[in-house]
């Protein structure tokens, strides 16, 4: 049975925007090889990092959510830690409430991006969406 | 006789009027804790980055799980920092 996977690894900041895409590539591909169904994908540009890894102090981050089978994720771990471009990755498996939250997150971005084209950095427009209900 | 009365009901009446603290997952009805959202999860931290106790943020113990897992994801990918000095203050 498939599951709701999502993914977010760091690339190092040495990388030119091409390589960075090239590298996006890679990974998509590996995911779609293996019959992965590829359901959103999140570009968050370079970002600093609160603390240095492999002494960097910043990272492209990137995010794929994806449905797939478990053994997927083991290949797409094993391929994580063989690519010297990447420093740090994370894969989570998403419950409902996650799936229900990702959705309502995306029209969020997506309203935001119609309402507004200046870009925006993606934390403050979280926070936007999450503490409106939590303050109120 | 009349001084000790008043006192048996002053003291009492200034100490009761606590605020009653409450779960602000459970009272606004958010299922899902986003570890994305680095600005969100800095209510549930103290300035040296570390995880505020149930006792201080009312949280319930359901949330208060999510919350410690939602900080430790954004840990690892450096969204938060594992241990920092002034995090407000920034």
């Amino acid at each position: 049975m498939a599951n709701h996977y999502e993914t977010v690894f760091i690339m190092t900041p040495v990388l030119s925007e091409e390589q960075m895409k090239e590298t996006v590539q890679k990974f998509e591909k590996i995911l779609t090889d293996q019959g992965a169904e590829i359901v959103h994908q999140e570009n968050w540009g370079l970002r600093k990092l609160e603390y240095p890894i492999q002494k960097k102090s910043s990272g492209f981050y990137h995010l794929i959510e994806f449905k797939a089978d478990g053994n997927v994720v083991n290949e797409l771990e094993l391929q994580y830690r063989r690519d010297e471009r990447i420093i740090r990755f994370l894969t989570v498996t998403m419950d409902k409430y996650a799936i229900a939250f990702a959705e309502k997150r995306r029209n969020n971005r997506k309203e935001k991006a119609a309402a507004q084209e200046e870009q925006q950095p993606v934390a403050e427009e979280v926070v936007n969406q999450e503490s409106n209900p939590v303050e109120a | 006789m009349a001084q000790q009365n008043d006192i048996k009901y002053i003291a009492p009446v200034a100490v009761d009027i606590k605020k009653k603290k409450y779960c602000r997952f459970k009272k606004s009805g958010i299922k899902y804790i986003d570890y994305k959202d680095a600005e969100f999860l800095k209510k549930f931290v103290n300035e040296q980055g570390k995880i505020l106790p149930r006792r201080l943020t009312g949280t319930s113990l359901k949330y208060q799980k999510k919350v410690a897992q939602a900080v430790k994801r954004a840990r690892h990918l450096a969204l938060l920092p594992f241990v920092t000095d002034n995090l407000k203050s920034n």
